[in-house]
């Protein structure tokens, strides 16, 4: 599963680890995220990550 | 100076700042001072919407005296953490110790680790309500405008917008609305303060203006954290939001160099002769006797960015160096750039400004122009040249 970085703050969605702060299970994919979960650094939302290659 | 009314039962309650010279430490010279606006709503609820920086609180705390006794202060409503709109924060608490305090999530884990007060809080969110007796305030989150708790508060009844710092500008003045002061003046210190403070976040703004749009609200006046508010004319500032979100430009180029024995500069000149011939609205900078902030406010709306400086050490001058690494932070979109210089043994100085200008995601207009030495008329000329063929490409639109 690819990671994700947040374009604004430079944040890192890392699948293997979730999002703790909200609640994100390790093992969840990007897509598989809520529509509605934002960046727990800045607040921003999905549309403003890119995908790691 | 009196409270100001902006709204029947609403007034302006902040303080003027005429001597800040810089903003966010040494980075930010602001030109003209600033201004902290918060505002008092006095109604069922009494309600405070945003402090001022702490050397203020007496100030701030004297006008809303006039108004009403700050012990009565129900409601603080927190746009925006940071200490220039919180510092006044304890002060008040301690006259209003029973305040509850509404903000944003991550406001008030910041506020919790900048002033460790025992206070009320209540968390808000995009669509939360406050009702104050007559008026209801609605909030709308707008992370990273310009920080992550930042948010915007709406009066619902008085179509009044309070955005905390965005609309704002760093301008301290005797008046507080835009119809007071001369517009071009305050539209002057709104691009500065775009430019530097707003600009790398452009696709948020857009985004952010879009939502509001969408929202369907009017908007009778904004009301910002900083400079004059916005009573006569909201929609023009939105309007100039808008056009320097999107990246909009006009025909302008900006030189930025620095010189050693004067070479360089004399190519600089001669290019934005070049440039001029051809009706391109040119503006030289010499680096080291300006501050970034004037700079990136030059560029707002240019195509074109030039820089200039003679090789040393096989590089640029050092003192190009603080800019060009502020200019990759603020990614600049859809913008021309080009590099010259005058050398006397081994060249670099135009590839390392060509590297950094590519790597702040800009395109290059055309080829590098270095000469030998001094130049001479023949020299000159070929800078007037090299001008003149930048400038048919700024006027190409892409
Ligand atoms: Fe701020
Ligand atoms: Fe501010």
């Amino acid at each position: 599963m690819e990671k994700w970085e947040c374009d604004v703050c430079g944040y890192i969605y890392d699948p293997a680890e979730g999002d703790s702060s909200a609640g994100i299970e390790p093992g969840t994919s990007f897509e598989d995220l809520p529509e509605d979960w934002v960046c727990p650094d800045c607040g921003v939302g999905k549309e403003d990550f890119t995908k790691l290659d | 100076m009196e409270p100001v009314l902006l709204k029947e039962g609403i007034y302006w309650v902040g303080a003027i700042d005429w001597d800040m010279q810089y903003f966010h430490g040494p980075v930010y010279k602001t030109h003209r001072g600033t201004t902290y606006n918060s505002y008092l709503i006095v109604d069922e609820k009494v309600t405070l919407v945003d402090a001022v920086y702490a050397p203020f609180a007496g100030e701030m705390v004297e006008r809303i005296r006039k108004i009403i006794d700050p012990a009565r202060i129900d409601y603080i409503v927190v746009n925006h953490l940071e200490t220039d709109h919180t510092g006044a924060l304890p002060e008040v608490m301690k006259l209003a110790p029973k305040a509850k305090i509404f903000c944003t999530a991550r406001c008030k884990a910041g506020l919790e680790k900048h002033y460790y007060g025992n206070w009320d809080y209540e968390v808000v969110k995009t669509g939360s309500e406050l009702a104050l007796g007559r008026r209801t305030l609605s909030f709308i989150e707008a992370p990273m405008l310009h920080w992550p708790d930042s948010m915007f508060t709406y009066v619902q009844e008085d179509a009044l917008l309070m955005p905390n710092d965005a609309f704002g500008q760093h301008l301290a003045s005797a008046f507080r609305f835009d119809d007071e002061v001369e517009t071009d003046l305050i539209m002057e210190e709104a691009s500065r303060y775009y430019a530097n403070i707003l600009y790398p976040l452009s696709k948020l703004v857009l985004k952010k203006l879009d939502e509001v749009a969408g929202l369907g609200i009017p908007i009778s006046m904004i009301a910002p954290s900083h400079g004059v508010i916005w009573r006569k004319n909201p929609g023009r500032i939105i309007e100039a939001y808008r056009r320097w979100a999107s990246g909009e430009w006009l025909p302008r180029a900006v030189v930025v160099y620095d010189t050693m024995w004067g070479s360089t500069a004399a190519m600089a000149r001669s290019i934005i002769e070049g440039l001029a011939a051809e009706k391109v609205d040119a503006r030289l900078v010499k680096i080291s006797i300006r501050d970034l902030n004037h700079i990136f406010t030059e560029l707002l709306e240019a195509r074109l960015l030039v820089v200039g400086s003679p090789t040393v050490n096989r590089s640029h001058l050092s003192v190009l160096s603080p800019f060009l690494d502020e200019l990759t932070g603020l990614k600049p979109v859809n913008r021309l750039g080009a590099a010259f210089g005058s050398y006397g043994w081994s060249r670099g100085a135009v590839k390392a400004m060509e590297g950094k200008l590519e790597a702040a995601g800009l395109t290059l207009a055309g080829e590098g122009l270095e000469l030998l030495w001094v130049p001479d008329e023949a020299g000159l000329e070929s800078c007037r040249e090299w001008g003149r063929v930048l400038a048919r490409k700024v006027k190409e639109q892409g």
